[in-house]
Formats: C-alpha cells, sequence, structure tokens
C-alpha cells in the first residue's frame, strides 16, 4: 500500500465495472430503441439509473470501502430529495388539474 | 520552555461495529472523517451540495412537465439523427453516455496508478479522461446547434409541444456541460502536475499552497465520476422519461 489513507484495489475490479457500466446502458437504450412503454418502460429506466448509479458511487468512487460515518453522512441526505420529489408531484398534478378547469374551458 | 507532557492514555479502546461505529465516530469531540484526508471529505460534501443543485433542476423539470396542459416532446423523435438514410432514435446521446462511461473507467484507473506512483501511466490516462470529456462536450454543442437552428428550439418554445421542454434541457444539459468543461480544465491540471513529479517531490500546489499528494488525483476522479453519476439521471429521466 503506497499510501496509509489511500484507496487501492485491483485494476480487474475497475474494468469490470466499466463492464457492467456498458451493459447497463445499452440495455436502457434498448428500452427506448424497441419502444417499451407504460409501468415497464418506467420501472426497467429506474432500475438500470439506480444499478448504474450504484455501482459508480459504490466501487468508482470508492464509497464501498470507507468509513461507515462517512458514507452514511453523504448517502442519507439525497434520500431526502424523495420526499420533495412526492410534494412536487402533489402540486404538478394539482397545478395541471386548475389549468385543465380554468384554461381549457373554450376548447 | 516545557513542552506539554504526553500523557500515555493506554490502549485506545477498540470501536463498535455498525451504527453504533457512527456514533462513535461523531461523538465526543473526534474527528467525525477518521481515515480520510480533509480534502477528499470536502469534495464529498462539495459533491452533496452539488446533488441537491442537479436535484432542484431534475425536479422543476418533472413539475413543469407534470402540469403542462400541452403534450411534451417526444425525446426520442427530437434527438434522433438520420444515419446512411435511416433515423435512429437518441443515437448521439447514447455515444455520448458510452464516452462519459469510458471516461470514468479511465478516470478510476488513473487514480489507482496515482496510489501506485506510476506517474506516467496515471497523467496519460487522465490525459485520455480529458479528451473523451471534450469530445463529450463537443457533441453537445453539435447537439445544441441541431436543436437551436434546425428544430428551433428556444427556452421559451419551440415547435413540438410544450414550451418548457426548452428551457427544462438548456438548464440541466447546459449546467451539465459547464460541470464538464471545468472537469477537464482540472483533470489537465493535474494530469501536468502529476507528470511532473509535484506530488513525488510535495510541491505547493495551486489554490491552497499546501503540499499536495497523490490524493489529489482521487479528490479528482470524485468529481469525475460525479460528472457521469449526473449524466446518469439526466439520460434516464429527461432522455429516456
Amino acid at each position: 500500500m503506497a499510501h496509509a489513507e489511500g484507496q487501492q484495489h485491483p485494476i480487474g475490479v475497475y474494468l469490470q465495472i466499466w463492464g457492467w457500466l456498458f451493459v447497463l446502458s445499452t440495455a436502457s437504450y434498448l428500452v427506448d430503441y424497441f419502444h417499451i412503454q407504460g409501468y415497464l418502460r418506467w420501472s426497467l429506466i429506474l432500475v438500470f439509473m439506480v444499478l448504474k448509479a450504484g455501482l459508480i458511487v459504490a466501487v468508482f468512487m470508492h464509497m464501498f470501502w470507507e468509513r461507515l460515518a462517512l458514507a452514511y453522512a453523504i448517502l442519507v441526505p439525497p434520500l431526502l430529495v424523495l420526499v420533495f420529489v412526492a410534494i412536487m408531484t402533489f402540486e404538478g398534478d394539482y397545478t395541471f388539474l386548475t389549468r385543465l378547469i380554468f384554461f381549457q374551458t373554450g376548447s | 520552555m516545557t513542552s506539554p507532557a504526553l500523557a500515555n492514555t493506554g490502549e485506545s479502546l477498540t470501536r463498535p461495529d455498525g451504527l453504533q461505529g457512527i456514533a462513535a465516530d461523531w461523538s465526543s469531540d473526534q474527528r467525525a472523517f477518521k481515515n480520510v484526508p480533509w480534502g477528499k471529505a470536502m469534495m464529498w460534501i462539495f459533491l452533496l451540495s452539488d446533488t441537491f443543485v442537479f436535484s432542484c433542476f431534475l425536479l422543476s423539470y418533472m413539475t413543469v412537465r407534470i402540469s403542462t396542459t400541452e403534450p411534451w416532446p417526444v425525446p426520442s423523435e427530437v434527438f434522433a439523427l438520420t444515419i446512411g438514410g435511416t433515423e435512429i432514435p437518441l443515437i448521439l446521446i447514447a455515444i455520448m453516455t458510452f464516452i462519459l462511461i469510458s471516461s470514468s473507467g479511465t478516470m478510476a484507473m488513473a487514480v489507482n496508478f496515482g496510489y501506485r506512483r506510476d506517474r506516467v501511466k496515471s497523467a496519460v490516462l487522465m490525459l485520455v479522461t480529458a479528451a473523451l470529456g471534450a469530445t463529450f462536450v463537443g457533441m453537445q454543442a453539435f447537439e445544441w446547434t441541431k436543436l437551436i437552428v434546425e428544430e428551433g428550439v428556444r427556452p421559451w418554445g419551440n415547435p413540438m409541444g410544450a414550451p418548457q421542454f426548452g428551457s427544462s434541457f438548456f438548464m440541466i444539459t447546459g449546467f451539465h456541460g459547464f460541470h464538464v468543461s471545468v472537469g477537464v480544465l482540472f483533470l489537465i491540471i493535474i494530469a501536468t502536475k502529476v507528470l511532473r513529479g509535484d506530488f513525488d517531490r510535495s510541491r505547493p500546489g495551486f489554490f491552497t499552497s499546501r503540499k499536495g499528494n497523490y490524493e489529489a488525483v482521487e479528490i479528482m476522479g470524485l468529481y469525475w465520476h460525479f460528472v457521469d453519476l449526473v449524466w446518469v439521471f439526466i439520460f434516464a429521466l429527461f432522455y429516456l422519461w
């Protein structure tokens, strides 16, 4: 180990993850290419997205090997964005509804 | 002058695992991120704040897309390219995705060779990463030009449908492209320092004039992987949705 606090892992790990990222990206592109629609499309896109993000953060950014105190401090706060997503979904749906009621009467 | 006596506090306590370990790290006036160089912790905290910036952009995009009563332009068709007479949906974006992933791969290996003190390999891999990043930005410029000149997309409207499409697109991809551009500049700077052997001689660096070491390569890597990470979300939520 060259440095006491450095991250040192075999190159093969990175090449493997690189390969997986290619596979997952191709898969998510194929979802669009074959015009998969509806809930299957959205769930596939989200699954591939989360898997890719997880691989990048865990291996490329070395979070898998970091101390838990750092991992939790960095990874837990972004989860709160999901609350924001829920709030804005309600808000967006409401705006859409009011627009339909008040601005689409003539058409 | 008497130096303060160093008390022998005996064997250090064994740290508990899991949540108790986190509580132990964060409590009792300790340094919370043990084993983590300060530069790396600060980069992570910067990336966390950047996560919220991009989250807000993607959230505002989500909100305007939900609330608009006009049809949203189909990204699959808007970003299609005609190659050899056939229209291939989203092909440019797919190529850009592969380029950015490849640059992440080369960056990860550059970090690895940096810690092994293999200066030439580390610097060359970083320059390859920078070249791939510059290619990405170039393709993005091509994409923007096509959209503005040929498709007539503007931040305030477009011929395909909901006017919010343009503002969301330019805001999100523009901010991401800016991040990539800045990353390319920093990659070239760090690669030069590695190649010159600055980190072997602990030569004081720019900005802070602190003595540098190969952690700088890993910190650079964290930023670059983050740029790739954001693209994963943009690709899924803006282009594929």
